[in-house]
């Protein structure tokens, strides 16, 4: 066991991890921050996204030991802490962009590094910066449709209803 | 309307702030104390004997608390099969046994061999790899047809086939459908295969088994679309633990979509682990081994064949199918190509004769059971390509030629058993057709071809049979189970109620619908009602969600209920309004005396319920709890019609959606939002099983399709913006609620629409081509076009 | 996965004194790799990872030489830009996730007959450059998940002379993404090269007939009627080797065109 140091929501964690212990199970076993979902073993599904030092990655795709020193954000930390939900949070509510919730967190996480990219993104360029994060449920209209409104642009450009 | 939303409202869903919060409880956020892991060793090869498990070396390594094999179950029940058909001739369907882990042969990759119990997973994985099995390899049969010609290898020695059963659906009328065959001006005939699918909820399967020794209580914590279902079950037909002595669990649910109906070897694992280790046991699926343990879908191959008479109506109808049912029957597997498949034939259209034959045949592959839709898919693929093929062959409009053939009159007996009770077809198609813009077609069409580009159009209807239900209907056909739904309201003492509900929620959105419903019966803010679920501890019994039923059966057993609470809280009101109770009307959660201003509010009824201080105790008891069980009398009818139009490259046979349209004939709706949201994510389904998903084995049953390398997932990128309507409604004469059911139709109506339009396309481009199976690959695009 | 130790160094010294134990492996981003751990596919005793290693990231210009760390991510390779196909082809690799992981030398050392990179280092004719020599693209690729690389050795940095035009189509496999074909065609003052993925059983290939034909003739009309043999094409569910064949025709018409 090794020990790994790391800041994650903003506060300074640590724990003992072996070589083969991914983010992904640190972060839900040894930290409890069981918002991150594990959904695949193959990185494909992007259930697992967090941010690591600003930039979106799998989780379960990466050794806890890899992010010693790093900064970590994941789904925990993207609602204020009175518990009033983020832009995108809110625009996926108001646009009805989640259903059973499992792919919901790595949603919300990479439409937040797409949208600090790409502040007014087209839903084209949505549509392709999801390729990384399979939904089930939603066909994905409604997720793309949200993601338009967190930026601020006209939501009836996505397909009348 | 509730200010918070009545029914029809599009209400925001009050789940979603838990899971927007990564703040969800799915069954792996679960941990209990002292829980150990299980690690299944699954057979590597389709078909073997087992000669022997060595678990010497295995049992002494580190961490290991116990490995498991089939011995250890020698004497426990297997997994169970919840619904016999019956074959052709009035026998029963061939029922092999399924033991919970591997007994004497393997059948399948993916069966269980073993179950290494042990602190930790990856000690419990380590131990599984140093377990000797002596297999020796047997011939597997994949292919359908050949599993059935004489001779074949069985995959049950017990069996005298590997035919489950041979039905004809309606046999009596076989006859006067081949007379109809001979007498037809023109007959349409298409063979096609309805793909295997995995269904791939985004949550893996999870299960925790607990036992509590002070109580001999046992507690399994599950990824379940129907605790009480498991309980019953698993606690019955295989562990024999009654009902009282077993609590089934299953809290947030990451996706279900049919595969997380059914009773699996590895809960009863957990649950017989449990006790017998006196400790927990946690087993997390992994997406790999999903895809070899999940029951998988579809895997229909069909000859349809369709007579006209010289007018173009439709006379007959035939089919041919072989179903797959995997190497064991799963929880509900007989019942999906038969009564889920058969009745639903006659689709949208008064075809007066109609005979449908399915064999249902044991391979060496993953069991296969209902997947969205289950069976109604199937039928209605088969039959909207036959019509569109017809059309075609006759040179007549496909949209015409429907039309002249719809259902026109409700209630309408089909000659399959089944009676539509409402719908207006013509209704949904003429909505369509003012969604699509068919006139400009030819112009878009020009600008596709400028491109480099072939565009075509396609267009179906659909019909399905949900609110899967009527038990005595079910049990008429082979349910061993019945089908109703119960819902117990419990009025707290201010006002507040609590709904606890047999249907589970895993991404429906019955937190938010539910109360809608109660709030606008009562008048009363939808805020003040809680929906409770998912736990056969605090819910009275309950058949669970699938077949599009929660609200259509679940709803209306809440209904029920609630009425019972109204009929007595007006009972309470006219007490103390001094009133007769016939004169008591409730409005905006103030019950009032007719033709007065006297009135009292709801809180105040319900306080006197529970503080019967100025109460009637002679004629009604205290306390405001009803519960409701509720079983319809048939099915509800939804139906549709669908349209697609693609462009496919010609050098590259790749399709692309250009834009998909649904007008959808759900009855009432309570919250538009959500119906919508379920349309979409059907519809991302069926183009998923129209153009990119495939679950493959080779020919020695190795699963060539184990992973998101290979089985492609929709994703954002491969599907477009759609268009959906719900305005026609012709709700459901038989519930209380008027609805219908809406999860399904997306899968179902979808993936006709998506091949009828690249067969459009490339037949408009000039090429030969009737059909391609599906997935529409590129590959298999280009295939066709270059034959 | 297997139980192992990972060592992350920070200097490339480091590294190549952890690679020298016979059962240590090196781990760049680990898209890849970290899969195929959880297979259990892969049974190394050490892994070390290149991540942390300052030297071997980032990308600088030498005249028309474009040399880009081992350890630079694809996010990084997309979002550069002074060689655009380049660029373009990191843009198209996986997902902006696995972009931010990937890197470009753990992709041209696994030299998996489906990935992009290979592609544009054979095709811009590249130099690999290891901590022990510098290897041609031509020498380097030697089949499936085969390379001139010894045991051992790290790619430190890779150099693309920027040509006068190039372009890289990928037609993706539906399900993961990676290149069913994909042709990456450049132009130089000294003729064309294509190099070909995704396609071949024996991984990354240039096809000299249209090399020839677009050396005279940089237009997609020069490849009028020249095929590659569907022989030794990868045949699977996602494609036969027919189909194969025909699309790095049809591809390598559209780099064509998409070079200008």
């Amino acid at each position: 066991m090794t020990k790994v140091t790391m800041t994650v929501n903003g506060k300074s964690v640590s724990g003992e991890v072996e070589g083969r212990t991914l983010l992904s199970t640190f972060v839900r076993e040894n930290l409890g921050l069981t918002g991150t979902h594990v959904g695949c073993d193959t990185g494909q599904c992007g259930a697992c996204t967090l941010h690591v030092n600003g930039k979106s990655v799998k989780s379960c795709n990466m050794f806890a030991l890899e992010a010693d020193g790093a900064e970590v954000a994941t789904i925990e930390s993207m609602a204020a802490a009175d518990g009033t939900l983020n832009t995108i949070q809110q625009a996926f509510q108001d646009h009805h962009g989640l259903q059973c919730g499992f792919c919901t967190p790595g949603m919300v996480m990479t439409a937040a590094s797409l949208l600090e990219e790409n502040p007014k993104p087209t839903e084209q360029e949505i549509r392709t910066y999801l390729s990384g994060n399979i939904c089930r449920c939603t066909g994905y209209h409604n997720i793309v449709k949200a993601i338009m409104a967190a930026s601020g642009q006209d939501v009836s450009a996505v397909a009348a209803e | 309307m509730p200010a918070d939303g009545g029914i029809g409202a599009p209400t925001k869903r009050r789940e979603d702030l838990r899971f927007l919060k990564g703040t969800g409880r799915y069954t792996d956020d679960l941990n209990r104390p002292g829980q150990a892991y299980v690690f299944f060793l699954r057979s590597n090869v389709a078909h073997g004997r087992i000669n022997g498990i060595d678990t010497g070396a295995a049992a002494g390594m580190p961490g290991v608390v116990r490995i498991f094999t089939g011995a250890d179950f020698e004497g426990v029940g297997g997994m169970p099969c919840g619904w016999q058909v019956t074959d052709k001739h009035g026998e029963p369907m061939q029922e092999p046994g399924h033991p919970i882990l591997a007994q004497g042969k393997v059948r399948h990759v993916g069966d269980p061999i073993a179950a290494v119990v042990a602190d930790t997973l990856d000690q419990a994985r380590d131990a599984a790899e140093a377990i000797e099995v002596d297999i020796e390899d047997l011939p597997a049969v994949i292919d359908m047809k050949k599993a059935i010609e004489d001779g074949a290898p069985k995959v049950h020695d017990d069996l005298s086939s590997n035919l489950c059963y041979d039905w004809g659906f309606v046999e009596e009328n076989k006859v006067a459908v081949e007379q109809a065959f001979k007498d037809a001006a023109h007959v349409t005939t298409l063979e096609l295969v309805n793909n295997r699918l995995v269904a791939n909820p985004m949550e893996p399967r999870v299960a925790i088994g607990d036992y509590d020794q002070a109580g001999d209580n046992s507690t399994l914590y599950t990824t379940s679309q129907n605790p009480h279902v498991i309980r019953l079950l698993m606690g019955a037909f295989v562990l024999g633990i009654p009902e009282h002595k077993l609590r089934v669990v299953a809290p947030d649910v990451g996706g279900g979509f049919g595969t997380k109906i059914f009773h699996y070897a590895e809960e009863a694992f957990c649950t017989f682990a449990a006790k017998a280790l006196n400790r927990p046991v946690k087993w997390t699926s992994s997406r790999s081994e999903a895809f070899m343990s999940d029951a998988h879908g579809r895997d229909h191959v069909t000859k349809i064949e369709l007579a006209l008479d010289g007018d173009n109506n439709f006379t007959a109808l035939r089919t041919e199918t072989y179903a797959n049912m995997g190497a064991y029957l799963s929880t509900f597997a007989p019942s999906v190509p038969t009564w889920l498949h058969g009745t639903l034939m006659a689709g949208n259209y008064k075809t007066p004769l109609i005979y449908v034959n399915v064999k249902a045949v044991f391979t060496n592959t993953v069991p296969v059971d209902a997947y969205r839709g289950a069976g109604r898919p199937e039928a209605t693929y088969q039959l909207e390509r036959v019509i569109d093929k017809a059309a075609r062959e006759l040179g007549v409009d496909p949209i015409a030629l429907r039309r002249q053939n719809f259902v026109t009159e409700f209630p309408y007996a089909t000659p399959v058993a089944v009676e539509y009770d409402t719908g207006d077809y013509v209704a949904t198609m003429d909505k369509l057709e003012e969604m699509i813009d068919l006139a400009g077609f030819d112009k878009r069409a020009e600008e596709s071809k400028k491109r480099g580009k072939l565009r075509g159009v396609g267009v179906n209807c659909y019909i399905e049979a949900c609110g899967i239900a009527p038990s005595h209907l079910v049990g008429q056909l082979g349910a061993r189970a019945g089908l109703y739904e119960s819902a117990t309201v419990r009025v707290n003492a201010t006002g507040g109620l609590v709904v606890m509900t047999g249907s589970h929620s895993h991404g429906q959105g019955h937190e938010t619908s539910f109360p809608q419903v109660v709030a606008e019966m009562i008048g009363i803010d939808a805020s003040m009602v809680e929906i409770v679920h998912g736990d056969t501890a605090n819910t009275p019994m309950g058949m669970g969600t699938y077949g599009s039923r929660s609200l259509a059966v679940g709803g209306s057993a809440m209904v029920r209920a609630t009425e019972k609470i109204i009929a007595k809280a007006k009972k309470i009101a006219a007490h103390l309004l001094e009133a007769a109770e016939g004169d008591i009307e409730l409005k905006d959660g103030q019950f009032s005396v007719a033709g007065t201003d006297k009135s009292v509010a709801w809180g105040d009824v319900t306080l006197a319920a529970y503080v019967p201080h100025n109460y009637p105790l002679e004629d009604i008891e205290p306390g405001l709890e009803e519960t409701a069980f509720y079983d319809p009398n048939n099915f509800t009818y939804p139906a549709g019609a669908y349209a697609c139009e693609v462009e496919v490259d010609p050098e590259t046979g790749k399709v692309t959606i250009e834009s998909f349209a649904a007008a959808d004939d759900f009855g009432n709706v309570v919250n538009p939002m959500i119906v919508e949201g379920q349309v979409h994510g059907g519809l991302a389904q069926g183009i998923g099983q129209a153009l990119l998903e495939g679950c493959v084995y080779d020919e020695d049953g190795q699963l060539l399709t184990g992973s998101y390398m290979d089985y492609a997932m929709p994703r954002a990128g491969d599907v477009p913006s759609f268009a959906v309507d719900h305005s026609c409604q012709t709700p459901c004469t038989h519930n209380p609620l008027g609805v219908k059911g809406c999860g399904e139709a997306g899968a179902i109506g979808s993936p006709p629409a998506v091949v009828n339009a690249v067969v459009d396309a490339l037949q408009r481009a000039g090429k030969d081509v009737t059909h391609i199976d599906m997935p529409l690959s590129p590959s298999r695009v280009w295939a066709a076009m270059n034959q | 996965m297997y139980a192992f130790e990972l060592e992350r160094p920070t200097s490339l010294a480091d590294a190549v004194n952890a690679l020298k134990s016979e059962e240590a492996q090196a781990l760049g981003g680990g898209q890849t790799l970290i899969p195929t751990l959880k297979q259990r596919l892969a049974m190394p005793e050490t892994l070390v990872s290149l991540t942390a290693i300052d030297e071997l990231k980032g990308i600088r210009r030498e005249g028309d030489t474009l040399i880009i760390g081992g350890a630079t991510c694809h996010a990084d390779v997309a979002a550069e830009g002074s060689y655009p196909a380049l660029s373009d082809l990191a843009g198209l690799i996986g997902d902006p996730h696995v972009r931010n992981r990937g890197t470009i030398g753990g992709s041209l050392a696994n030299n998996d007959p489906s990935a992009c990179y290979p592609a544009a280092a054979l095709a811009s004719g590249a130099t690999i450059v290891t901590n022990e020599r510098e290897i041609a693209a031509d020498d380097y690729f030697v089949g499936l998940f085969e390379t001139a690389l010894n045991e051992g050795e790290i790619i430190t940095a890779v150099k693309m002379p920027i040509p006068q035009a190039a372009a890289y189509v990928k037609f993706e496999q539906p399900a993961s993404r990676f290149a069913l074909v994909g042709v990456f065609v450049v132009k130089t003052a000294n003729g064309v090269r294509v190099a070909v993925t995704g396609a071949s059983e024996g991984g990354v290939f240039r096809w000299s007939e249209a090399e020839s034909a677009l050396s005279s003739n940089f237009a997609a009309d020069a490849l009028e009627g020249l095929k590659v043999p569907s022989d030794g094409m990868i045949g699977d569910i996602h494609g036969s080797p027919e189909y194969r064949a025909h699309l790095v025709g049809v591809l390598t018409k559209r780099a064509v065109t998409k070079a200008g």
